[in-house]
């Protein structure tokens, strides 16, 4: 258990409306790593998170996904969230009339229950969700605000960082948290990544800048273009990326 | 259709917890209709003459009307000579004198049902009318009401002991000949709740009536009338479930609720009839006529939770007729699978300044039909009347439908008469998001719906709240995979 790589693809592949998008990825993240995910858009960055996470207009047409060493795509999307698998949203999704705090405190009592604990109370709970705030750095009023409705684009995103802190997944996946940020709200998404670079923890961060990188870095980088990984490397391979763009990864040199 | 539509359909199959049904010996009326079965009815209730003369003139009213055709709802016809219209669980010794002589049957039923009658228990702050088939077989808190001057309890008993009441309020909001069902209440009516709030007098608990409807081919008749004297406040519960049957059976009820001057009356209504199965079959027909009038000042205001019944035919308002009354109606009303809903209220605006706020909440899922229609009616003489009227309609999958229907009619140009509408469905983006945080799909789709539900739902006393929000989730169960 102890070497146990938290997540293991294997030539996955997926298509979309029976448009192939993912073409054969391979990727192993090992305990207490952060990987990220850059590449053009359209290159299949949130169909692989979507897949991840089980998504059903997603389908698996070929490959493995092994999440701590057992077959990760068999499960429904809410067993892998119960099993610690997080998806941070590129677009959070609103819902009119739960309030934020009732809204995390299901989930977070779903995944409990899950694991044989018991459920937290709403006096637990408040004051849990009260130090993870402050950690995110958002207004207690965010807390009966109902989910993500009249937030503005970044307050969703540290809405998402909010709920990743509080649920503490094993395997989180952020899908562009970073982009539309400002620095600070960047910082914030990396301290709350960092927070989770620990033993049986990994991150995968999709992002489209190097920038968010400057505050997180990263054990691995991949650059996906057209459904591959066409590159791996450390943090210089962003740094390599931003100065020269996407061009040397046209479809040609994938194939 | 997508994979996840489908899947939220799948959700919205339901299994109805209430569908028990409780073998007791009863006293039965064979079926049909006719002056005699009203003379028997009378009798068997002990009736004073003008009691009698009342039923026999709704009755007599009636058999000249037809069934009402304008709502959107479409049912097989009712065959009147079908249905028994008198049947009462059978008592050792005539009426029960106190809760300990209720059948143990009757009390376990209830238990069953999550309203235990036994006043030491549970819902210790409500005072509970119970009303079985035809009759009410107990009553909790009686005394304690009464040493504050109220009278609750069946309706039955209230013709007997308080005939004066009875006979000034009787018929006085909604008379006789108001309507179709609302004539062939008040001919064949057996019990039901009355409850009278005297001048000044704040109950100090919830009254609450439950109904059950437990025999077999029987139409459930009741009648509410409740009397809230200057300045006094009451609220009152309602709740009603039923066994599962493949026949369906006619409720047609009639409430009648007066606030005098500075009175304040808010009846919740937590409806959970029967709703027939998947396919349509079975179920309750639910035909209800609920109206309340407010003198000066008064306030009265209908909280319903619609859940239940194969078909919903119901329209709770208000008569402003006192300068400065208000009248409010928040509704919740959900069919799901076969169900259909025609439902909404009126609000008559007589009197000055007066007001009244409409708040409609629809869900649909399966093939359910959700129809809600608002009147709003400022007479001549309602100088600065206002009117706020606000429709969403919620869609879960694409098999069902909702239906708006508003009416204004104006004739004060003081008034100001707004109303929104909006329609909305359940979006997968939402699911995922939710079973991605670790919800099933249907606590997701509960979780949704209550959402959409807050606003009506925080209208609701705490006890019924809790109870609301459940039924929904029990509601929609089945309704994604
Ligand atoms: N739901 C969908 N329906 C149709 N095409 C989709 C859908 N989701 C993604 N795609 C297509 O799949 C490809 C990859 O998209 P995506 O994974 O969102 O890319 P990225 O996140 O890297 O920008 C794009 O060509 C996109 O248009
Ligand atoms: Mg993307």
């Amino acid at each position: 258990m102890a070497n146990t790589p938290v997540l293991e693809i294997k030539d996955l592949q997926a298509k979309v409306n029976d448009t192939p998008i993912l073409r054969g990825i391979n990727l192993t993240l090992q305990q207490g790593e952060v990987h990220a995910i850059m590449g053009p858009n359209g290159s299949g960055k949130s169909t692989l998170a979507n897949v991840l996470a089980g998504r059903e207009d997603y389908v698996v047409t070929g490959g493995s996904v092994k999440y701590q060493g057992k077959d990760l795509l068999g499960l429904s999307p809410e067993e892998r969230a119960r099993e610690g698998v997080f998806l941070a949203f590129q677009y959070p999704v609103e819902i009119p009339g739960v309030s934020n705090s009732y809204f995390l405190r299901t989930a977070l009592n779903a995944i409990r229950t899950h694991r044989g604990q018991d459920p937290v109370d709403a006096m637990d709970f408040l004051k849990l969700i009260k130090e993870k705030m402050k950690f995110v750095e958002m207004d207690p009023k965010f807390q009966n605000r109902a989910v993500n409705q009249g937030f503005s684009g970044g307050e969703k995103k540290r809405n998402e960082i909010l709920q990743m802190a509080i649920l503490e997944p094993t395997l989180a996946i952020l899908d562009e948290t970073d982009s539309g940020l400002d620095i600070d709200a960047l910082r914030i998404v990396a301290e709350g990544v960092n927070a989770l670079r620990k033993e049986n923890h990994a991150v995968l961060v999709v992002t489209h800048y190097q920038r968010l990188l400057d505050y997180l870095i990263p054990d691995f980088v991949h650059v996906l273009v057209d459904g591959k990984i066409a590159r791996s490397g450390d943090k210089g391979l962003a740094l390599e990326l931003e100065e020269k763009g996407y061009a040397e990864f046209d479809s040609s040199a994938t194939a | 259709m997508s994979e996840s539509a489908s899947k939220i359909e799948e959700l919205i199959d339901r299994e109805y917890e209430h569908g028990f049904v409780t073998d007791i010996d009863t006293d039965e009326i064979p079926a049909g209709l006719n002056e005699d079965v009203i003379r028997i009815i009378s009798a068997k209730k002990d009736e004073p003459e003008f009691m009698l003369e009342w039923r026999l003139k709704a009755f007599r009213h009636w058999q000249t009307m037809e069934e009402p055709k304008w709502h959107n709802v479409h049912y097989p016809p009712i065959n009147y000579q079908d249905i028994v219209y008198y049947s009462a669980p059978k008592s050792k010794d005539d009426m029960p004198k106190s809760l300990d002589e209720v059948d143990p049957e009757l009390l376990a039923t209830y238990d069953k049902l999550g309203i235990p009658l036994h006043e030491r228990e549970r819902l210790a702050g409500v005072a509970v009318d119970a009303v079985f088939d035809s009759v009410s077989v107990a009553t909790t808190f009686k005394d304690k009401l009464a040493e504050v001057g109220i009278i609750f309890g069946s309706f039955s008993e209230a013709v007997r002991e308080h005939p004066d009441l009875i006979q000034k309020y009787l018929g006085s909001v909604v008379p006789v000949g108001d309507n179709y069902f609302a004539a062939l209440n008040s001919a064949v009516f057996s019990d039901g709740s009355f409850c009278f709030i005297p001048k000044g007098v704040r109950s100090p608990m919830e009254l609450s009536t439950y109904f059950r409807i437990n025999a077999a081919n029987t139409g459930q008749f009741e009648r509410t009338l409740i009397v809230a004297e200057e300045g006094a406040h009451v609220s009152y519960l309602e709740g009603c479930t039923a066994p599962m049957r493949d026949e369906n059976q006619l409720h047609a009820a009639v409430v009648e609720l007066v606030a005098l001057d500075n009175a304040e009356i808010k009846y919740s209504t937590v409806q959970n009839w029967y709703p027939g199965d998947k396919n349509g079959k079975g179920g309750i027909y639910n035909f209800v006529t609920k109206r309340g009038i407010c003198q000066k000042n008064a306030k009265i205001s209908w909280t319903q939770v619609e859940t239940g019944s194969a078909i919903t035919w119901k329209y709770p308002s208000v008569i402003l007729k006192g300068d400065n009354s208000v009248g409010e109606f928040y509704s919740v009303a959900l069919t799901n699978n076969r169900q259909q809903a025609d439902t909404g209220t009126k609000m008559i605006h007589i009197g000055k300044n007066t007001k009244s706020n409409i708040l409609s909440k629809g869900i649909s899922a399966g093939h359910g039909q959700n129809a809600s229609r608002g009147l709003v009616k400022v007479m001549k003489g309602a100088d600065n009347a206002r009117n706020f009227t606000q429709c969403d309609s919620l869609l879960i999958g694409d098999k069902c439908g909702a239906h708006t229907f508003p009416y204004m009619e104006v004739r004060n140009p003081s008034a100001q008469v707004e109303h929104e509408a909006t329609t909305a469905k359940i979006s997968e983006d939402q699911l995922f998001y939710c079973m991605q945080r670790g919800l099933s799909a249907e606590d997701a789709v509960s979780l949704i719906v209550s959402g959409f539900c807050k606003e009506v739902f925080k209208e609701l006393p705490m006890e019924f709240a809790v109870e609301a929000t459940k039924l929904l989730g029990v509601s929609l169960e089945g309704s994604v995979g």
